[in-house]
């Protein structure tokens, strides 16, 4: 076996850190030995091999991403590199959320913020996710945690449905490059979907 | 696959959301809009800012539902409200309201001198206040899902939010350098349950996340408590009682994020207009202050 084999430690991966849940992403990214740095300007982004947006709320993130004159950045970004965005993030990297706010216009997905009601609806539950079984043949449920979630209501053809609730409202979705979660895999020890996105960002 | 929802891990993720935020006290819709435009990642409703409170005297009580429904229409981001200490009433009524944390805060007159809220009874979550890391484990045993330092509300002196995060967190620091025979007399000492006391030692930081709050008026005052480690800032009368609401709302979520980059900081804080005029601590008498309400 090749030294290192197994490993992603040579993998270099920024987590946008305007606002919001981006430290415990950094946690389990140093979990696996992948080298997680925070970003908070366009300099950062140089030499990155992918970038997660984490979750946190949508309108300061666009509002921060305005303000420090990266918006364009992240875009050109986003346009040649794999993205993860988790709940804001996917948000942010949607090309439509349903009302007038700065996004990354990347994903061919439409999303509809709060779609579950308000924090007293918040809830945990457990997602069957096929995709998953690429990094871990265990094919055991992945527990979910939607934090005054959105959903993705509609996609565009060439994009993927990794995951739907019960009710088939979908809430996982990747379009080649692009993985957004509108739950938090990033507040569990389930480090599943961490590694589907390095093994998307190794392919690339 | 059964949802379940008002659990302690969806009532702590909010929280964990919010951080790298600032969360502003607003009276109006129109303030709350400012808020949200300006960056805030959550407003806290009330019907005075701390400032007007501590001028008004009598009692302060929870705000008119009406105010907090017409927040919550106004603004996509997370609406907070205040509820009385121990008044387990107002919060069943925030909580019918659907806000979305309740804040049961010592700014408001206290309804219970002995108790707090048993807030494992909600499932809306709530944000408590500390001067230490006792006060704030007992919080987190009622089921408080995330804690801010106290400080003074209503002063813009930053004086006391840096003496309670200072304590706080030093208080973890020395937790941590005792052996694990010292912890149970530890838990007595300070008054704290003793499976969190050995939680947040393993841990090494509060099992909730922690903001600081009482008394930040300027992004240096925000900057400062995030350098000296909390998760993020609560900003009250600092931003509606200053000349530029907008532009030092903006100002201070800004320095959040950039809190240790000098070099961002004095740009951020060029040409904000007038601060909050501001009281010194030291000339309000002791029984004015509003952090030693509760216990």
């Amino acid at each position: 076996m090749p030294v290192g084999a197994g490993k992603v430690h040579f993998m270099k991966i920024g987590i946008l850190a305007f606002q919001g849940a981006f430290l415990e992403h950094q946690l389990i990214l140093e979990k696996l030995d992948v080298d997680a740095i925070q970003v908070r300007n366009s300099a950062q982004l140089q030499d990155l091999d992918g970038l997660i947006i984490p979750g946190g709320e949508s309108t300061t993130l666009g509002k921060l991403a305005m303000d420090f004159h990266m918006l364009e950045d992240l875009q050109a970004y986003g346009s040649q590199y794999p993205v993860w965005g988790t709940c804001a993030g996917a948000i942010f990297l949607s090309k439509n959320a349903d009302r007038k706010q700065p996004l990354l216009n990347l994903m061919d997905i439409k999303i509809i913020r709060n779609a579950f009601g308000r924090q007293v609806d918040s809830f945990e539950t457990d997602l069957d996710v096929p995709v998953l079984k690429t990094v871990d043949p265990n094919e055991h449920p992945f527990h979910a945690i939607f934090i005054r979630a959105p959903i993705i209501e509609s996609v565009a053809e060439n994009v993927e449905k990794l995951a739907s609730l019960s009710d088939g409202r979908l809430v996982a979705a990747r379009q080649n490059r692009w993985l957004a979660t509108v739950f938090h895999p990033e507040l569990t020890t389930d480090d599943r979907f961490h590694r589907y996105f390095l093994e998307i960002v190794k392919s690339k | 696959m059964t949802n379940e929802v008002g659990t302690f891990v969806v009532k702590k993720g909010l929280a964990q959301m919010l951080k790298g935020g600032v969360i502003m006290d607003v009276v109006t819709p129109e303030h709350a809009r400012i808020a949200e435009e300006a960056g805030a990642c959550a407003v806290m409703a009330l019907e005075r800012v701390p400032a007007d409170i501590r001028a008004d005297g009598g009692v302060a009580r929870m705000s008119d539902p009406e105010l907090i429904l017409k927040i919550m229409d106004t603004v996509s981001i997370p609406v907070m409200a205040k509820c009385r200490i121990g008044h387990f009433v107002e919060a069943q009524i925030l909580e019918a309201l659907g806000v979305d944390y309740i804040d049961e805060s010592e700014v408001l007159t206290p309804a219970d001198e002995a108790n707090h809220i048993l807030k494992h009874n909600f499932k809306v979550p709530f944000v408590c206040g500390c001067r230490n890391l006792g006060e704030a484990l007992r919080r987190i045993g009622e089921g408080a899902a995330m804690i801010r330092t106290k400080g003074e509300a209503g002063t813009g002196d930053v004086v006391e939010a840096v003496r309670h995060a200072r304590q706080v967190l030093g208080d973890i620091r020395h937790l941590q350098a005792m052996q694990e025979e010292e912890l149970m007399a530890y838990s007595k000492t300070i008054g704290a349950p003793y499976e969190l006391v050995v939680e947040t030692r393993k841990l090494g930081k509060l099992p909730v996340v922690n903001f600081a709050a009482g008394g930040i008026a300027t992004p240096a005052d925000a900057a400062l408590m995030m350098q000296l480690g909390v998760d993020g800032v609560f900003v009250g009368s600092g931003i509606f009682k200053s000349g530029n609401p907008a532009r030092r709302a903006n100002a201070i979520v800004k320095s959040v994020t950039h809190y240790n980059d000098p070099k961002m900081l004095a740009e951020i804080s060029r040409n904000l207009g007038e601060a909050m005029v501001g009281r010194q601590i030291s000339s309000i008498p002791d029984q004015d202050l509003l952090a030693g309400r509760g216990w």
